[in-house]
Formats: C-alpha cells, structure tokens, sequence
C-alpha cells in the first residue's frame, strides 16, 4: 500500500509539470491553431534564468519573477517575428518554424548561461513528509499547488473576464471575433505571453527536482505535448487531466513493470491516441460553434 | 592535347611527391640535431565534450613548453601537433591520417572520447606509431593492441574498487539502478562482470533514462527488496544528482554507491545535502591536499595542480590529468628508448614500470596497456558538502 502510494505522489508531481507544459501547447493552440514545440524552451528559461539570477544575489521571488517575465518576452517576441510573419502558413510550416525557434533559444541559452546542469534550493527545506508509509517532498507541494493554481487562475480568466472572453472568441472563429472588434493580432500575442509565463513558471518550481539545463525543454516539450495530445488538443482540462495521467502511467510502468521503457510510455500515448481517439480524450469541445 | 592537359597536373604532383619522397629518404635518415621530435594529438577541446577535452589541450601545450624549456628530448626540441575535433569522430580519424602522412608524428596522445579514439586506432596501428588514449572505454586495451596504451582507469577498475569496499563492509546483497546512457550501460555490464569475485549478488537491478527527472518508482522497487544491504548507481551527468536526491527523500538509509563519474564538486551542488554519506571511488588528484605526507602521489598531484592553475587560471580536473600522464610517459618513453623510432618508443612505453602520475601508478605489461589498479582509485565519502578520504579498506 505504501508503495502504490509512493508511486502516486511520484506521478502526480511528474504529471503536474507535464501538465503545466500541456496547458501552454493548449493556450496557444487554440488562440493560434499553432503547435508550439518552443513551450519547453520556456520552462529552461523560467529554470534556469532563475538559477543565474540567484547566482547574482537576488532573492529567489525576485529572480523568479524576472526569470518568467523574460520568458513572456521570448514568447512575445517569438510571436511578433517568427508567427505573426508567416500568417496563413500551413500548420506544418508553423509547426516546423517553432522547431526551429526552440533550437534558436537553446542555443542562445548556451551561450547566455552554459552548458553545465544547475539546480534551485527546494523552496521550504528538503525534509521529506511522511504520509502513510510514503514520502512526499515539500516541493512537490509546490509544484502541485502551482499547477492547481494556475488551472484555476487560467479558468477564472478565460471565463469571467473580457480580455479571456476575447482570446475563447479568436480561438473559436478569427474572422467572426476581429468582425466584433476584437484586435486579434493583441490577443495572439497575449496567448504566447501568457503560455511563456505558465511554463517558465513550471520551470521555476520544478527546477529543485528536476534539474535545469538549457537542453532540457525538448524533453517536456514531448511530454507535455502527449499530455495534450491525451486529452484532446485545446482543451484545458483535457491538457491537466493528460498530463497528470502521462505522469501516473510513467511511474507505475517504472515501479510496477519495467524502468526501461518508461520513456516509451508517452510515445505509446501518441500512438493509442492516434488510432483510437483522435480527439483525445476531451476533444469533442472543437465542433464549430455557431 | 585534352588528355595531355589533365595528365600535366598528374605529372606534377607525382613529380612532388616523388621529390618529396626523395627528400624525406635522404633527410629522414640524417635527421640533423635540431629536427624537432613530433608527437601529435587530436582532442575535442571544443563541442560537447570540450569541459574534457579543453583541460588535456592545455595541458599537453604546457608541458611541451616546458620540456623546450629545459632543452627538450634528446638534445631535440619537441613539438606538439594538435588537432580540435570538436567531438566529432570522423573528423579525428581525418586528423589522425593527417598526422601520420603529412606531420610525421612519432607518437601520439590524445582522443577525448572512446569513439574518437576507436575511429583513430586502425590509423595508428597501421603506420606502427604509438598511441596513448585520454579516453575511458575499456575497449581500447581489451583486447591489447601492440600500438596503443590509455591512461585513464576504466569503469572495471572502478566496480572492482567499489565491490572490494563493500566487500570489507560485510555486504552481499545489492540493489543496482543504473543510467541507460553509454557510460552507465557500459559500467553495469563492467561491474556485472566481476560482481561474483566478491561474492556480491545483485537483487535488484533497474536502469533509468539519461534526461528522466524522478527516479522515485526504481528507488522504491529496490527499498522493497529484501535483503538489500546497499545500493550502487553506475551514472554520469544530473541522473545520479536525481537518484541521490530521492534516495533521501524515500529515506533508504542504505550506504548509498556512486561511480567515479559523479567525481565534481558540481555533484555536491547538484545533489545538495542529500549526497551527505554517498560514497564513491575517485583519482587522487580530487583530494590532492588531503592524501597522506607518505602518499607517492602527492608531489605529482601537487606539482600539476599548482603548474596547471598558475598557467590557465582554471581549477584544475581530472581529464587534465590524464593529458598529463599521457605526455609524461610519451616522453619518458623517448627517453628511455634514446631514439625518435616510432617502434623503439613503443617498446619502451609497454616496458613501463612503476610511473607514478597524476592518475595512478602505471606498469605497462605486453597484456596490460592501461597499468592501473584499484588502488589508483581512492575510496571517498561525501560529508557535509566535501569529499573525506576514507582510509584504505585493505
């Protein structure tokens, strides 16, 4: 018993990051119809621009808060010069274009920083919590609470406010929104700002356990990118539910079958996904709304 | 009048080169004293594994300088030929090729990395020129080659030395999670092999990704074995900081193993106070101020790290060390041979006894090319944020 739970605490904090990442592929997908597979790149930037910020003597919210507002400049700017140009492109060149951005980050991220893996204090101490048996690290904590935070935060926003209102309008129908006199270009911009934030800040927070290095977006960007895929590409529960579920089903094939495939887990996602749901598993939202 | 234009350049190149053979042949026999000896080198002082590379470079430069310094080899001065390959080993096979045709090395040091290394080989056995190898992989000297030595220890030297610790410790029964990278794949299979001289079993044996980020599930299976009485993490980059992170948290409270490849004060960083009480083999050049007075290695670990960091400004590494040690027993090789032969050095290098470097203690046997024993390594513990030598367990 204290294992299976053991494992649940270990998946439901892998899950959460992948799910923070999940939701970023979801904002922009949906304001834009774009696959951003530079949403890793925020997390490194949010990861390690705090560790070099630490390192200069600021105080960790200080730098934390610098740290994501850089990344929503990255992801501003990413928009206005790499998105915003090619307007009308096919999903494939847009697609192929955000790859190509996420290698241009890494690289600047190589020369800006290093090449050296780097690591944040846990944010209230490394004493692991015993719960039933279990162990659950405080900055685990963290990470969940972000995530739960965020998801709420981004709810209340889309749902209660004007501006939110607005980006739910471009993403169901551009033409329709920019007739009622939403400026669309603005709200595009503000879906990739505001993605860049939530990843940076799934960056800063998961930085204590997971490590930081300027490589290591590509790998969340594959994670988070099946958590959507999971559960139903712009969806943003869908994306919340993916990943929590990639990040479980990681950690009981390690625990309970075998640790070598664990990576094959959210490729064999995709696959099932593909074949079975190709909506995912909240994806039937996307039906034209008249 | 078509063909005759494309044969003229033919003509006259061969024509060069067969001057240039000519003169070779004439000149290469008499050499005159002030010829300088060459030795070459190609390492990756830059690209993915310039933070080895890099250290071997400058050390190599160092201390061929200060050989010329003193008057060089054989009343001779000595010049290093060094090649960047960037990490790439196709272009270090180009190099090696180069160095043998066109610069007409007589010995060589250098490949960062095994594959560089592996590529070069064939190049150097073939001309019949000595080659000592600053890279790991055990396939370099298993099995022996009659040209090519390496200095640094193997991942087998390290299990042994790690099993011979547990061994004095009373344990027999170990869990095992290892990386799925090439240094932790290799070094499991390393340790596999000798595991049953010692009379140790593994009980428990997982593996986990070079980029994963929660080893929690493996660390979990292996808390629940019976009977587990430590564990080992063959590993190298932020994985085993990970594994050393949860195995605190899981509260474990088994002596925890690391390999040689988490040999850094970055690991310390990595692993924060988690890696209070992990144990692992080392170089001496770690803990150059902390071994004994008596210690043979001390005065060269001290003399390379004081020279080292005066010359470049940088704290001196353990891939340095091997580029050191390399030199060295190129040199001495020459030396000891009295000649500038490719072949005599060789024979001279494999009659290598009791060198102490930076690295360890080489004797060189005709079924021996690395020389290193598990007493190269010193067996270390992490306490409190610092390595503390631990005292030999034999």
């Amino acid at each position: 018993m204290s294992e299976f739970l053991q494992l649940v605490f270990s998946g439901l904090t892998v899950g959460a990051i992948y799910a923070l990442i999940a939701l970023g592929f979801t904002l922009i997908y949906n304001a834009s119809d774009v696959i951003n597979f530079a949403q890793g790149d925020f997390v490194m930037i949010g990861g390690m621009g705090t560790v070099f910020l630490m390192a200069s003597g600021l105080s960790l919210p200080l730098a934390a808060l610098i740290a994501v507002v850089a990344a929503v400049g990255v992801g501003l700017l990413l928009h206005r010069l790499a998105i915003e140009p090619a307007r009308g492109a096919s999903p494939v060149t847009l697609i192929m274009i955000t790859i190509g951005a996420s290698i241009f980050i890494k690289g600047v991220a190589q020369i800006v920083f290093d090449k050296q893996f780097h690591s944040l204090p846990a944010f209230s101490g490394d004493a692991p919590i015993p719960i039933g048996g279990a162990t659950l690290l405080p900055q685990s904590l963290w990470v969940l609470g972000t995530a739960i935070g965020l998801v709420v935060a981004l709810y209340l926003f889309l749902e209660h406010t004007l501006v939110g209102k607005g980006l739910l309008a471009t993403a169901a129908n551009r033409l329709a929104a920019k007739l009622v006199g939403i400026n669309v270009t603005l709200i595009l911009a503000m879906a990739f700002g505001l993605s860049a934030a939530i990843g940076a800040l799934a960056g800063v927070v998961a930085t204590p356990i997971t490590l930081t290095r300027y490589d290591i977006g590509t790998l969340f960007a594959l994670k988070g990118f099946a958590a959507a895929m999971l559960g139903g590409m712009g969806n943003p529960l869908g994306a919340v539910v993916g990943g929590l579920l990639i990040g479980l089903l990681e950690t009981f094939g390690a625990g309970y079958v075998s640790s070598t495939y664990k990576d094959a887990v959210a490729f064999l996602m995709i696959l099932f996904v593909l074949f079975f749901l190709p909506r995912g598993l909240f994806g039937g939202r996307s039906v034209e709304r008249v | 009048m078509e063909t005759s234009a494309r044969l003229r350049p033919m003509l006259r190149a061969a024509a060069f080169a067969l001057s240039a053979f000519g003169a070779a042949a004439t000149f290469g026999t008499t050499a005159r004293a002030a010829d300088p000896i060459k030795i070459g080198s190609v390492v990756s002082a830059t690209g993915p594994s310039a933070f080895l590379g890099d250290p071997e470079a400058r050390t190599l430069k160092l201390y061929v300088e200060e050989l010329n310094k003193k008057g060089g080899l054989l009343g001779r001065p000595v010049e290093l030929v060094l090649y960047d390959d960037g990490g790439d080993a196709n272009k270090a096979r180009t190099f090696a090729t180069r160095l043998v045709e066109d610069d007409k090395v007589v010995a060589m040091v250098g490949g960062t990395s095994t594959g560089a290394t592996m590529a070069m080989i064939p190049v150097f056995e073939e001309a019949g020129i000595p080659f000592v190898s600053l890279a790991g992989g055990i396939e370099i000297v298993e099995p022996v080659r009659a040209f090519v030595f390496k200095t640094p220890h193997t991942d087998k030297t390290a299990c042994q030395k790690i099993f011979e610790d547990m061994k004095a410790r009373g344990i027999t029964k170990i869990g095992m999670i290892s990386g799925t990278d090439g240094f932790g794949k290799s070094m499991r299979n390393q340790c596999l092999k000798v595991i049953s001289d010692y009379a140790i079993t593994v009980v428990a044996d997982e593996t986990y990704g070079a980029t994963d980020s929660d080893m929690t599930p493996q660390l979990n299976k292996i808390k629940n074995t019976a009977g587990i009485q430590a564990v080992l993490n063959p590993g190298f980059g932020q994985g085993p900081a990970i594994v050393t992170r949860n195995f605190a948290q899981l509260g474990i409270g088994l002596p925890l193993y690391q390999s040689h490849g988490v040999a850094s004060k970055s690991f310390i960083d990595l692993a924060g106070p988690a890696a209070d009480g992990v144990r692992l083999p080392a170089p001496a050049i770690l803990v150059g101020d902390k071994l004994a007075a008596s210690d043979k290695q001390k005065p060269v670990v001290a003399e390379y790290k004081a020279s080292y960091e005066k010359a470049t400004g940088q704290p001196v590494s353990t891939f340095g060390g091997y580029g050191f040690d390399g030199i060295q027993l190129v040199t001495k090789a020459i030396e000891k041979a009295k000649s500038a032969d490719p072949k005599k050095i060789r024979d001279a290098l494999e009659g290598t006894k009791d060198y102490v470097g930076v690295t360890g203690v080489y004797t060189f046997t005709p079924t021996d090319h690395l020389g290193l024993g598990t007493d190269s390594f010193r067996m270390l513990e992490i306490r409190k944020g610092d390595w503390v030598l631990e005292a030999p367990t034999r």
